[in-house]
C-alpha cells in the first residue's frame, strides 16, 4: 500500500503524495528542473547538493537507471519529488529501476505530487527550503523553517573528492569526438560532473582531479597545461577558497571555468553574483554566442548568478541568455580565462555548446606553442 | 539575417483536395504561414484548389487563387502575378512536387521566381530516396540496406539481395501511398507492380525490414545562421511496420534515455544540415533496435507535415508560423515565442503527455484490406493532453467519436473467433490485389472459453489492425501477461505495464461496486483518464449517478496551460486541457462570452467544411466583440491553432467534457451546429442541463431528425417526400418496399455521411443488407431502418441558407452532376443551378423558405431535394452548417458561416446587409476526392455511401470549363486524344450514343462492349469492339494494363453487372485513367473537353471574381 508523503516548503505550503525511494525524511532547497529527459544524471549532479529536486517532466523512471548514467558515485541531490514514478523500467541499458535505485542510495521521494502546482508556486515565490517526508505536515513545514538557506553556503567540501586522482574514461561508444591524448589538464573539484571530465578526455587530456581546497601552487606544481574549475553547489560567494585559488592562477595557464567555476572566476576577478529568484534548470536554455551570433541549447543548472556590469571593462561577455540576458559566459581581457554558466558537456541536454572544449584545449595548443 | 526588403511577393502553395495523407494539417500551416508573411507587409498570393480552406478566404491572401494545383495553372499564375519568391514548404507533398515541376519545366527561371525554404537540391536529396541513402551514409549514420529499383529486374534483384520481409518504399509519394511489405516472393510479385504504378517516377526503395523496432520522430526547426532547435520528440505506441500517421503517437518520447534521445537530436541536426534546409521546419524518422540501441534514419520531410501540426499542437510552438519567418530572413534568435515572451530560438519542454490516436473509416470501404503498414490508411486523428500517459491516452480514446467511453472492452461486441479466422485469411491475401473478407459463418459455435478467447487475441495482435488496442486490452482482460503481448505486438513494455495499470484500476472499480465511491478512489480514477460514463458502466450504475457523485464531493477537473515552457514563465496564451490536480489556471473573465463546439476528429461525412464553420463563428464573434471560446480535439485545424480563439480547450467532445468547460467558463452561449454531428448530437442532452444553445433550438434540431415528427412537418407545408416508412425488423422492410416498390433505399435511422446507405433492387438484395452491411453498424440491433422510395434518374440540389428567424436568405443552389443514388458528399455539383426550369427552382426557394420559418432556424440550414420533371420532393433538412457551407461562401463571396454565427448572437440578416440570394455570374463547379487507391480491392463504383474524403473547387466563365478545372484539380488527367472505353447500361444508351459522337468529332476513337456497339454502330457512330473480361483475351482489362486506353465511361445497373465489372474499375483507377460511372458526370466531361479545345483555360483570382460581381448587377433569385 502507498504511503501518504509530503513536501513542505518554508512559507507554510504542503503538497501531498506518496512515499516512493528511501524511507524517512529530508531537507533542502526545494527547486525544480525542466528536462525531458535525464532524470538520473540529474540525481548524482554535484551541484544539486543540498537540494530537493522537482521534475516538471511528468513521467520519470521510465527507462530505469543504469551505472553508465550517473554523474558522480551517488546521487547527490537531498531529496527527490515526482509527479508519476514508473515501477517498470523499459530500456536495453538498464539495470535497476529508478525506485530500487533511489531505496539503495537511500533518497528520500515523494511521487503522485501535482509538481505544475509546485513549479508555478517555486516560480511565482522563489526556491525555499522544503523537507520531504512521511511524518505529518506540520511538522515538516516547521521543519522547512528551520533549515538554513542555501544563500552564504559553501557545499563544495561536501562533494570535492578527498584525494587527487587520475581521470583517463572517455564518453567511450557515446562519443562524438575521440584525440589522442595530448594535453594536461588539473581539474579544481568543487562538485564536477564525470560527464566534464569525460569530455575534456574526448579531447585529448589528461585530466588530474584536485580537492577543492588545492592551493594554486600545489596546482602549478603538477605543471598543466591548462586548468579546468568545476561546477558544483551552494552560494559561490561562499567559497572564498576557491575564489582565492582562481585568483592565483588567471594569467598563469589557459583557464576554462563551468557554472560554480564560472562564478569562481568572475569573483576572483572583483565580480558579483547574486542570488536568482528560481534559477535557471533545464535542458532548453538559448544561449546566444555574441561572437558568432549563434544561439546554442544549453543545459543549465545554477541558482544564483554573474552581475556582467560588475566586471566591466575587466571581462568581455561572451554569452547572454536570450529570455532574460543573464550573463552566460565572460572572458577575461588580460589572460584570455573565460567560463561558462552553463553546462557545454550537457548531460543531460544538447551538445550545441561541445565547441567550448575545443576551445579550451585551442588555448592550450596556444600557449604551448 | 532581419526581414529580406528584396522580396515583395510571395506566391504560396497549398495542397488541394483532402485525402488520406494530407488534410487540414496543411489548412493549418498555409493559414498561419500567409499570416505570419502579411505581418511583415509581404502580398501574398495563394493558389489551392480546395474551397473549404480557410487560407483561401479572400482575406488571407491578396490574390487567392482556387485552381488546379497543376504545373500548367500555376505557371499561368505566376506569369500573371510575376511574384518574387515561391514558398512551398507549407503545403505539404503537394506543393513540394509541385514546386519540384516547375523548376523542372524551367517556369521558376523563366520568371525569376525564387524558391524558399528549401532548395530543389535538398528536396531531391530528402525525396529521392537512393540520395538520401548516400546522404545518411556519408554521415556515417545507419541506414536500412536497401536498393532502389526501376524495373522488375532489378527489384527481383534487390530482393535476392535484401531478403523477406521486405519494406516497398515508392518514391515521391505521400502517406507512403503504394507502399507496402511483402514476405515472400509472390506477395513481393504483387506489391512491386501497385509501387511502381503509385510512384510518379515509376521508382520504389525497396528495404531491410526493421519490423518491431521502436519508432520515433524528432519535429526539428533551423534558420540561416545554422540555429537549430527540436521541437518535439514524438515516439509511437506501435513500433515499425505501422505507417506513423496510423500509430498511436506519444508525446514527448517516453522511453529514451538522454543519452539515446542526444543521440537522435545530433543525428537530426546532421542530417538537416546534410540535406540542406536552411531555413524552416523538418520532421526526421528514426527505428531504434529495442535490443542494443542501433539507431536507422528512415526518412526526413523537408516541410511542415502532418506531424508538424502535432507538434504545434502538442507543445504549442507554431512551427508554420516560424518556418515562414525563416524563410523571409529572419533568425530564431530575432523572433518571439509569442506564449511566453521568450525568445523563439528554444526547445519547449512540456510537464504533460500527448496522445494521437488514428481514426479509420474501414467500414465504408467493403473489401479494403484492413492491415496497418507502411502505407496511411486513417483518415483523422485525434488529440488529447493529459499529466500522465494513462489519462492522455483514455482521452484521446474517448476523443475518436466511435461511441466508446475509454478504453472500454470489446469482448461481447466482436466474435474474436470469427476475428481470428479473418485475420488468418488476410495473411494468405496478396497485397496489391487486396484482401476479400469472406461472409460470416452461418453455423453458431458454443460459447467461447476465456482461454480460447486469449489465445485467439494473442494471435490476432500480431496483425496491426485498427483496433490493436483494444484488442490486446482485451487480451490482457483475459488474463494475457505483458510478455505475452509484448511478444505478439513488440510495442514497448512500458506502454503495456501503462494499460495493465488502467485495468487494474478498473478491476478496483469494479470490486467496489454497490458502495458509495469515496473522494479518494474517485479522484483517483479521474486522474486515470476514466470517463464518467466508464467510471459507471464499471460500477453498474448511471452515468448521471457518477456526475452527481463527482459534483457532490467537489471532484472537478482542473484546467492547466499548454505553455511550451512547463511552468517555468507564464503563459499569455490561454490554451488549456482539463486535467485533476491542485488550482486551475483557467482564469476564466466575466466578458460576454461564446462557445464554439469544433467537430472532432475526420472522418468520412465530416472533415475540414465543419472545421471551417467553426472558425468562422469565432472571427465573426470576435468581430463583434464576444470573447469566443474553441473546444476541440482535432490536432489537424486551425480551430484549434491557439490564435483562432480568444481561449482553446483541447479537449474530448463528450458530454461530461464539454459541461465542465461550460461550468468553468459560465459562456453566454454555445453554438453546437457548427461543427457537424459531433456536437449536434449533444444538443439535447446541453438545452436540458441549461445550457444556452444559440440559434436554433435543440428541438427544431430533433424536429428535423426524428422521422415520424418529421413527416408530420412537411404534410404540414405541404411539401412532398418520396414514400416510405420506418422498418423494425426485416419483415415489415418487405413490406413497406412491396408497398412502394424496388428499388428503395435504405438505411439505419441514425447515421452519418450515408453510413450503411444503399439502394437496393430486389427482395434479395434486402435480405442481404440486413444480413451483411448493418452487421458493421454501431448498435446495429438498435436501429431502425427507414425504407424509402428510390428516386430513380430524379436530380438532386442542394441547398444552403441562412434565416434568423423572420427573413430567410439563399446562400447558393447547388445542382448535383450525377443522378439521385450517389451520396451529395460524393457527387459532383454546380453553382448556379443550370439546366432546371423556372418553376422548380421557385418551387425549391419556397420550400427551403418555409422550412426555415417552420422550424424556427436560426442560422445555417442545408436541405436535399429530389427533382423528376417539374416534380421536387424533399430528401432531408439538417438545421445546421453542412458540408458545403464555404464552397458556396467562396463561389457568392459571401461569408455565409460568418453572417449565421452573427445572426445567432442576435443580430438580423436585415442588419447584415444580406438579404437577397445572390446568383453569381460565373460558375462553380464541385468535384470530390476519394481514398481508393488506398485501399486495393474496393469498388470505385458511388453510391449512396459516402466515401470521399475531400473536394476540389473549379471555377470559371462557363460550366465546361469550370467543370474541366474541377477535374483537373481533382488529380483526373484530362486527355488529349486516344481511345475512349464506352460500356454503359441500357438506360444510358441512347446518351451514350451523343457523348460518342462528340468525343469522335473531338478526334478520339472509341473502343465498345458489344451490347453498347451494337448502339453506336446504328447511330452511325464509328468505334471497335472490346470484350468484356468474360469473353476472351486480350479484354479489356488487358488494354487498360497496357495502356491503351485514355478514358472510360462506364455505367452499370444490377448487382450483377456492378460485379462484373469491378476489375475493369479496379483496374482503370489502378491505371490512372479518368473514369465516370454516371452519364451524367461523362456527358459534362465530353462538354469540358469541347470547350478545352477551342480555349485554353484561364485563370482568375477568388479577389477579381468577388469584385466583378459587386460591379456587374447581379441577377437575384
Amino acid at each position: 500500500m502507498r504511503q501518504r508523503a509530503f513536501l513542505a516548503l518554508a512559507d507554510g505550503t504542503v503538497f501531498e503524495g506518496y512515499s516512493v525511494g528511501a524511507e524517512g525524511s529530508t531537507l533542502g532547497e526545494a527547486v525544480f528542473t525542466t528536462g525531458m529527459t535525464g532524470y538520473q544524471e540529474v540525481l548524482t549532479d554535484p551541484s544539486y547538493c543540498g537540494q530537493i529536486v522537482v521534475m516538471t517532466a511528468p513521467e520519470i523512471g521510465n527507462t530505469g537507471t543504469t551505472g553508465e548514467d550517473d554523474e558522480a558515485a551517488h546521487p547527490w541531490a537531498s531529496g527527490f519529488v515526482v509527479h508519476e514514478l514508473s515501477p517498470l523500467a523499459s530500456n536495453w541499458r538498464s539495470q535497476e529501476t529508478l525506485d530500487a535505485y533511489l531505496r539503495r542510495h537511500g533518497i528520500v521521494a515523494v511521487a503522485g505530487v501535482d509538481t505544475r502546482a509546485l513549479t508555478m508556486h517555486l516560480r511565482d515565490h522563489g526556491a525555499q527550503t522544503a523537507a520531504i517526508g512521511t511524518e505529518g505536515a506540520d511538522a515538516l513545514v516547521a521543519r522547512a523553517r528551520d533549515a538554513p538557506s542555501m544563500a552564504g553556503q559553501d557545499l563544495t567540501g561536501h562533494v570535492t573528492t578527498r584525494a587527487a586522482y587520475e581521470w583517463t574514461e572517455g564518453t567511450g561508444a557515446w562519443a562524438t569526438t575521440a584525440r589522442p591524448i595530448k594535453h594536461r589538464v588539473v581539474a579544481l573539484d568543487l562538485g564536477v560532473k564525470q560527464s566534464i571530465l569525460r569530455c575534456l578526455v574526448d579531447h585529448g587530456c589528461h585530466v588530474t582531479v584536485v580537492p577543492a581546497t588545492t592551493t594554486a601552487d600545489e596546482i602549478l606544481a603538477l605543471r598543466p597545461d591548462g586548468i579546468f574549475v568545476s561546477n558544483g553547489p551552494g552560494d559561490p560567494a561562499a567559497v572564498t577558497h576557491g575564489i582565492e585559488t582562481v585568483r592565483q592562477l588567471v594569467g598563469k595557464k589557459p583557464l576554462f571555468g563551468i557554472c560554480l567555476g564560472h562564478q569562481m572566476l568572475a569573483l576572483a576577478l572583483g565580480g558579483r553574483t547574486y542570488k536568482m529568484k528560481f534559477g535557471h534548470r533545464g535542458l532548453n536554455h538559448p544561449v546566444k554566442d555574441l561572437a558568432t551570433g549563434r544561439v546554442e541549447i544549453t543545459t543549465q543548472n545554477h541558482g544564483f548568478a554573474v552581475d556582467a556590469e560588475s566586471l566591466a571593462g575587466l571581462c568581455d561577455v561572451t554569452h547572454v541568455h536570450l529570455n532574460d540576458g543573464t550573463c552566460m559566459g565572460i572572458e577575461h581581457r588580460g589572460s584570455g580565462a573565460f567560463s561558462v554558466q552553463y553546462h557545454p558537456e550537457a548531460s543531460a541536454g544538447p551538445h550545441d555548446a561541445r565547441y567550448l572544449f575545443e576551445r579550451f584545449v585551442g588555448r592550450m595548443n596556444g600557449a604551448a606553442g | 539575417m532581419p526581414r529580406r526588403d528584396d522580396l515583395r511577393k510571395i506566391l504560396l502553395l497549398g495542397s488541394g483536395p483532402i485525402v488520406i495523407g494530407q488534410a487540414c494539417e496543411f489548412d493549418y500551416s498555409g493559414t498561419q504561414g500567409a499570416k505570419a508573411l502579411r505581418e511583415e507587409g509581404y502580398e501574398i498570393v495563394l493558389v489551392n484548389s480546395n474551397p473549404a480552406t480557410i487560407m483561401t478566404d479572400p482575406e488571407f491572401a491578396d490574390r487567392t487563387y482556387i485552381e488546379p494545383l497543376t504545373p500548367e495553372v500555376v505557371e499561368a499564375i505566376i506569369a500573371r502575378e510575376k511574384p518574387d519568391a515561391l514558398l512551398p514548404t507549407l503545403g505539404g507533398q503537394t506543393a513540394l512536387n509541385l514546386a519540384l515541376a516547375l523548376h523542372r519545366s524551367g517556369a521558376l527561371e523563366r520568371h525569376g521566381v525564387e524558391l524558399l525554404g528549401a532548395n530543389v537540391d535538398a528536396i531531391r536529396k530528402a525525396e529521392d530516396r537512393e540520395l538520401f541513402k548516400a546522404a545518411m551514409e556519408k554521415l556515417g549514420l545507419g541506414v536500412c540496406k536497401a536498393r532502389v529499383a526501376r524495373t522488375l529486374e532489378e527489384a527481383d534483384a534487390a530482393v535476392t539481395e535484401i531478403g523477406f520481409p521486405a519494406i516497398l518504399r515508392p518514391s515521391f509519394t505521400m502517406g507512403g501511398s503504394g507502399g507496402g511489405i511483402a514476405y515472400n516472393r509472390e506477395e513481393f510479385d504483387h506489391a512491386i507492380r501497385w509501387a511502381f504504378q503509385q510512384s510518379p517516377t515509376h521508382e520504389c526503395l525497396i528495404e531491410e525490414s526493421v519490423l518491431g523496432w521502436k519508432e520515433y520522430e524528432l519535429e526539428v526547426i533551423r534558420d540561416s545562421a545554422d540555429n537549430f532547435s527540436v521541437i518535439c520528440t514524438i515516439e509511437n505506441f506501435d513500433p515499425m511496420g505501422v505507417h506513423t500517421g496510423d500509430s498511436i503517437t506519444v508525446a514527448p518520447a517516453m522511453t529514451l534515455t538522454d543519452k539515446e534521445y542526444q543521440r537522435l537530436r545530433e543525428a537530426a541536426r546532421a542530417v538537416i544540415t546534410e540535406i540542406g534546409v536552411e531555413t524552416g521546419g523538418s520532421n526526421i524518422q528514426f527505428a531504434v533496435n529495442p535490443d542494443d540501441g542501433r539507431v536507422i534514419v528512415i526518412e526526413m520531410n523537408p516541410r511542415v507535415s502532418r506531424s508538424s501540426a502535432l507538434a504545434s499542437k502538442a507543445t504549442g510552438y507554431p512551427i508554420a508560423r516560424i518556418a515562414a519567418k525563416l524563410a523571409v530572413g529572419y533568425r530564431l534568435d530575432e523572433l518571439t515565442n509569442t506564449i511566453t515572451n521568450t525568445s523563439a530560438a528554444f526547445e519547449p519542454t512540456i510537464d504533460y503527455v500527448v496522445v494521437k490516436w488514428p481514426r479509420f473509416a474501414f467500414e465504408k470501404f467493403r473489401g479494403a484490406d484492413p492491415r496497418l503498414t507502411t502505407q496511411m490508411k486513417s483518415v483523422g486523428e485525434s488529440m488529447a493532453i493529459g499529466r500522465t500517459f494513462k489519462e492522455a491516452f483514455q482521452k484521446a480514446a474517448r476523443s475518436l467519436e466511435i461511441g466508446r467511453d475509454g478504453l472500454v472492452p470489446l469482448t461481447g461486441r466482436v466474435d474474436y473467433r470469427n476475428l481470428l479466422e479473418e485475420v488468418r485469411q488476410m495473411r494468405q491475401a496478396t497485397p496489391g490485389v487486396g484482401y476479400v473478407s469472406q461472409p460470416i459463418r452461418e453455423q453458431v459455435l458454443p460459447p467461447a472459453t476465456n482461454e480460447e478467447l486469449r489465445e485467439a487475441l494473442l494471435e490476432i495482435i500480431e496483425t496491426p489492425l485498427a483496433e490493436r488496442a483494444w484488442y490486446l486490452a482485451d487480451a490482457m482482460r483475459l488474463g494475457a501477461s505483458l510478455e505475452e503481448v509484448h511478444r505478439a505486438t513488440r510495442i514497448d513494455p512500458w506502454f503495456l505495464r501503462q494499460i495493465e495499470e488502467l485495468l487494474a484500476e478498473e478491476q478496483a472499480l469494479e470490486a467496489a461496486q454497490g458502495q458509495p465511491i469515496s473522494r479518494e478512489a474517485l479522484t483517483r480514477a479521474k486522474a486515470m483518464g476514466f470517463s464518467d460514463a466508464r467510471i459507471a458502466s464499471l460500477r453498474g450504475e448511471e452515468r448521471t449517478a457518477v456526475a452527481a457523485r463527482r459534483k457532490h464531493l467537489g471532484v472537478r477537473p482542473i484546467y492547466a496551460r499548454v505553455d511550451t515552457c512547463a511552468a517555468e514563465f507564464v503563459a499569455r496564451t490561454p490554451y488549456l486541457y482539463s486535467t485533476w490536480g491542485r488550482q486551475t489556471e483557467s482564469a476564466a473573465t466575466d466578458r460576454k462570452k461564446v462557445m464554439i463546439l469544433g467537430g472532432g476528429p475526420n472522418r468520412i461525412g465530416q472533415g475540414i467544411e465543419f472545421d471551417y464553420c467553426c472558425v468562422h463563428a469565432s472571427f465573426a464573434l470576435r468581430e463583434l466583440g464576444f470573447e469566443t471560446v474553441m473546444v476541440n480535439c482535432n490536432p489537424e485545424t486551425v480551430s484549434t491553432d491557439f490564435d483562432t480563439s480568444d481561449r482553446l480547450y483541447f479537449e474530448p467532445l463528450t458530454l461530461e467534457d464539454v459541461l465542465e468547460i461550460v461550468e468553468e467558463e459560465k459562456p453566454w452561449g454555445v453554438i453546437v451546429q457548427y461543427g457537424g454531428q459531433t456536437p449536434l448530437k449533444l444538443a439535447m442532452a446541453l438545452a436540458r442541463a441549461g445550457v444556452p444553445i444559440l440559434g436554433t433550438s435543440a428541438d427544431a434540431i430533433d424536429r428535423a431528425e426524428d422521422r415520424e415528427r418529421f413527416d408530420a412537418l412537411l404534410t404540414k407545408l405541404g411539401i412532398r417526400r418520396p414514400a416510405g416508412g420506418i422498418a423494425r425488423g426485416i419483415n415489415e422492410a418487405f413490406d413497406i418496399a412491396e408497398r412502394i416498390g424496388f428499388p428503395v433505399v435504405v438505411r439505419p435511422s441514425y447515421v452519418l455521411g450515408g453510413r450503411a446507405m444503399e439502394v437496393v433492387h430486389s427482395r434479395g438484395d434486402l435480405a442481404r443488407y440486413f444480413t451483411v452491411a448493418l452487421q458493421a453498424v454501431e448498435d446495429a440491433e438498435k436501429q431502425t431502418i427507414l425504407v424509402d422510395e428510390f428516386l430513380k434518374d430524379a436530380i438532386e440540389v442542394d441547398v444552403d441558407c441562412v434565416s434568423d428567424g423572420k427573413t430567410v436568405v439563399i446562400g447558393g443552389l447547388l445542382q448535383h452532376i450525377e443522378e439521385a443514388g450517389v451520396h451529395s458528399g460524393d457527387s459532383s455539383m454546380v453553382l448556379p443551378a443550370h439546366a432546371l426550369p423556372p418553376e422548380v427552382l421557385a418551387a425549391i426557394r419556397s420550400s427551403t423558405r418555409a422550412l426555415a420559418l417552420e422550424l424556427g432556424v436560426v442560422g445555417l440550414m442545408n436541405v436535399q431535394f429530389a427533382v423528376r420533371g417539374s416534380s421536387v420532393s424533399v430528401l432531408e433538412v439538417n438545421p445546421r452548417a453542412s458540408r458545403t457551407v464555404p464552397f458556396v461562401s467562396k463561389a457568392i463571396g459571401v461569408p455565409l458561416a460568418k453572417i449565421a454565427a452573427k445572426v445567432m448572437a442576435g443580430k438580423s440578416l436585415i442588419e447584415l446587409g444580406f438579404t437577397k440570394e445572390i446568383v453569381p455570374p460565373h460558375i462553380a463547379v464541385k468535384e470530390s476526392v476519394f481514398p481508393f487507391a488506398k485501399f486495393s480491392g474496393v469498388d470505385t463504383i458511388l453510391g449512396p455511401e459516402m466515401r470521399s474524403t475531400g473536394e476540389v473547387m473549379g471555377i470559371a466563365e462557363s460550366f465546361a470549363a469550370a467543370f474541366m478545372k474541377a477535374q483537373m484539380a481533382a488529380n483526373s488527367k484530362v486527355p488529349e486524344s486516344g481511345r475512349v472505353f464506352v460500356s454503359v447500361r441500357d438506360d444510358d444508351k441512347a446518351a451514350a450514343c451523343d457523348i460518342a459522337r462528340r468525343l469522335v468529332d473531338l478526334g478520339f476513337q472509341i473502343l465498345a462492349t458489344s451490347g453498347t456497339r451494337q448502339v453506336l454502330d446504328r447511330a452511325g457512330v464509328p468505334n471497335e469492339l472490346a470484350h468484356k473480361v468474360r469473353e476472351g483475351r486480350p479484354h479489356i482489362v488487358d488494354r487498360l494494363r497496357n495502356g491503351e486506353v485514355a478514358m472510360v465511361v462506364n455505367t452499370t445497373q444490377g448487382a450483377q453487372a456492378i460485379r462484373d465489372s469491378y476489375t475493369l474499375r479496379r483496374q482503370t483507377l489502378v491505371s490512372g485513367i479518368p473514369y465516370f460511372t454516371t452519364i451524367a458526370a461523362a456527358a459534362a466531361a465530353t462538354a469540358a473537353l469541347e470547350a478545352h479545345r477551342e480555349a485554353p483555360l484561364s485563370v482568375k483570382s477568388i479577389q477579381e471574381y468577388h469584385d466583378d460581381m459587386r460591379r456587374i448587377p447581379l441577377r437575384h433569385g
